[in-house]
């Protein structure tokens, strides 16, 4: 035998986790799981709140200049359910026995990533509404099937996620409609935008599955349900109709109708490892400003531990006396 | 291993690379600050129940907290917040034989008994 199918052979436990996680059972924090499991759900689970709190930048970027008011109280609300994604995430992933402090620090120093899409500029208020249009329609295809993972507290953790990112969606739409019923200029705008995010858009579904041997994995386990390309061809059908509607042209001059489907031109990934590998527009200006935004924040964390601490001096001091 | 292999699309927001790994600690670790369970009563008349977890220095702060990141939009009318430190909970290893005494009984349930046709209120 040789050590390949030395480690073929499941040990009981492992055999009882497949069965539970084969009969669609889900595992909760305390339960017996492969380290691979683990692992991967640790990473998976940490890199998705990475992207939830990074993902506040390219968007808060315009809160203080919101067409209107209205806009803002939405854009307002959005950016603060993305910390509030993150922070569902980052306790999901606590579960399974990492701390956030270090989770961040592993963002903080590059050792973990977030999601691409958001290492691009957002240079005018329409990019606003084509990032709540595309990337957040493009996050409700990945996220909607994660409701169903095999690990319990990731897939409560999407059920309140799914809840709120279909606000996300609708804003952005509604955004994007109201310029491209605008001016020649605001169409232009909407226009630009749709140019500039809708292969970002594609992109974060990830390699072609033919290219993605994770992805078999993550299906065994109960964590995957759909391949990329199943994932992004939902996408692709159900956004095509939506830029019609508002009379917009996707960026994709290959785009074509097969009677069932609508089937894309060639994704250009290498424009997605310039980006990942860290050389895209932004990616070091997100990373300062996290930074940064931690490292302004110490004194408050600072202080409220010593207030704790003293509150509860106090309240052990006077238990003594009374 | 070509160069897409190593990025996959698992995090909802999009595809992230799969080569940076943690060390996992199933004793968990004691953060900086301490985690609180936070439970939400959505509406009078309901019993609270588990919405999940956070971080805080102290249980005021927790409980602010809670109100920020679980009712957003009007989920709960009440919050209790825990010191996860305080749970006590059964061991999952320990679940059959812990719930076991209950598996025999089925007299326990309204089904377990025969009624005549034609009779209600039974």
């Amino acid at each position: 035998m040789d050590v390949a199918a030395v480690a073929q052979v499941e040990s009981p436990l492992e055999q009882q986790f497949q069965a539970l996680v084969d009969a669609d059972g889900r595992v909760e924090p305390r339960d017996w799981m492969p380290d691979g499991y683990r692992k991967t759900l640790v990473r998976q689970i940490a890199q998705h709140a990475h992207s939830e709190i990074i993902g506040m930048q390219p968007e808060g970027n315009w809160i203080t200049r919101a067409p209107s008011l209205r806009r803002k109280c939405i854009l307002v609300a959005k950016v603060q359910d993305e910390a509030g994604h993150g922070l569902y995430l980052y306790s999901a992933a606590e579960t399974l026995g990492v701390d956030r402090d270090e989770l961040l620090d592993l963002l903080h120093t590059g050792r973990q990533k977030y999601s691409t899409i958001f290492n691009y500029p957002t240079t005018s208020w329409a990019d606003v509404a084509a990032i709540g249009w595309l990337v957040d329609g493009a996050a409700i295809m990945n996220q909607v099937p994660l409701t169903r993972c095999s690990y319990g507290p990731y897939a409560r953790a999407m059920i309140r996620v799914c809840k709120e990112e279909s606000f996300h969606q609708r804003q952005g739409f509604e955004a994007m409609t109201v310029l491209a019923n605008g001016t020649p200029a605001q169409r232009q705008m909407a226009q630009d935008a749709l140019d500039r995010w809708w292969w970002p858009a594609l992109m974060m579904f990830g390699p072609s599955d033919t290219d993605s041997p994770n992805s078999a994995q993550s299906m065994t386990w109960g964590i995957k349900r759909f391949s990329n390309d199943e994932l992004r061809q939902r996408f692709v059908d159900a956004t095509v109709p939506q830029a019609e509607h508002l009379g917009l042209t996707v960026p994709d001059p290959d785009l074509t109708w097969n009677g069932e489907h609508y089937v894309s031109g060639e994704i250009d990934w290498t424009e997605f490892f310039t980006v990942m590998k860290g050389d895209g527009p932004c990616n070091r200006e997100r990373i300062a400003n996290r930074v940064a935004a931690h490292d302004e924040g110490a004194w408050v964390r600072e202080a409220a531990a010593a207030y704790a601490a003293k509150q509860q001096a106090r309240s052990a001091s006077q238990g003594v006396a009374a | 291993m070509t160069e897409t292999s190593s990025f996959t699309a698992e995090g909802g927001h999009g595809a992230v690379p799969t080569s940076c790994e943690v060390e996992v600690d199933e004793g968990g670790h004691a953060g900086a600050q301490p985690l609180w369970e936070v439970f939400v009563r959505s509406r009078r008349g309901l019993s609270h129940t588990h919405a999940g977890s956070l971080h805080a220095p102290d249980a005021h702060m927790a409980l602010r907290n809670a109100r920020d990141v679980y009712t957003r939009r009007q989920e709960g009318v009440s919050i209790w917040v825990v010191p996860a430190a305080a749970v006590v909970a059964s061991s999952p290893d320990e679940k059959d034989a812990f719930f076991d005494p209950a598996g025999d009984k089925a007299y326990r349930h309204p089904t377990f008994y025969d009624v005549p046709e034609g009779l209600t209120h039974l």
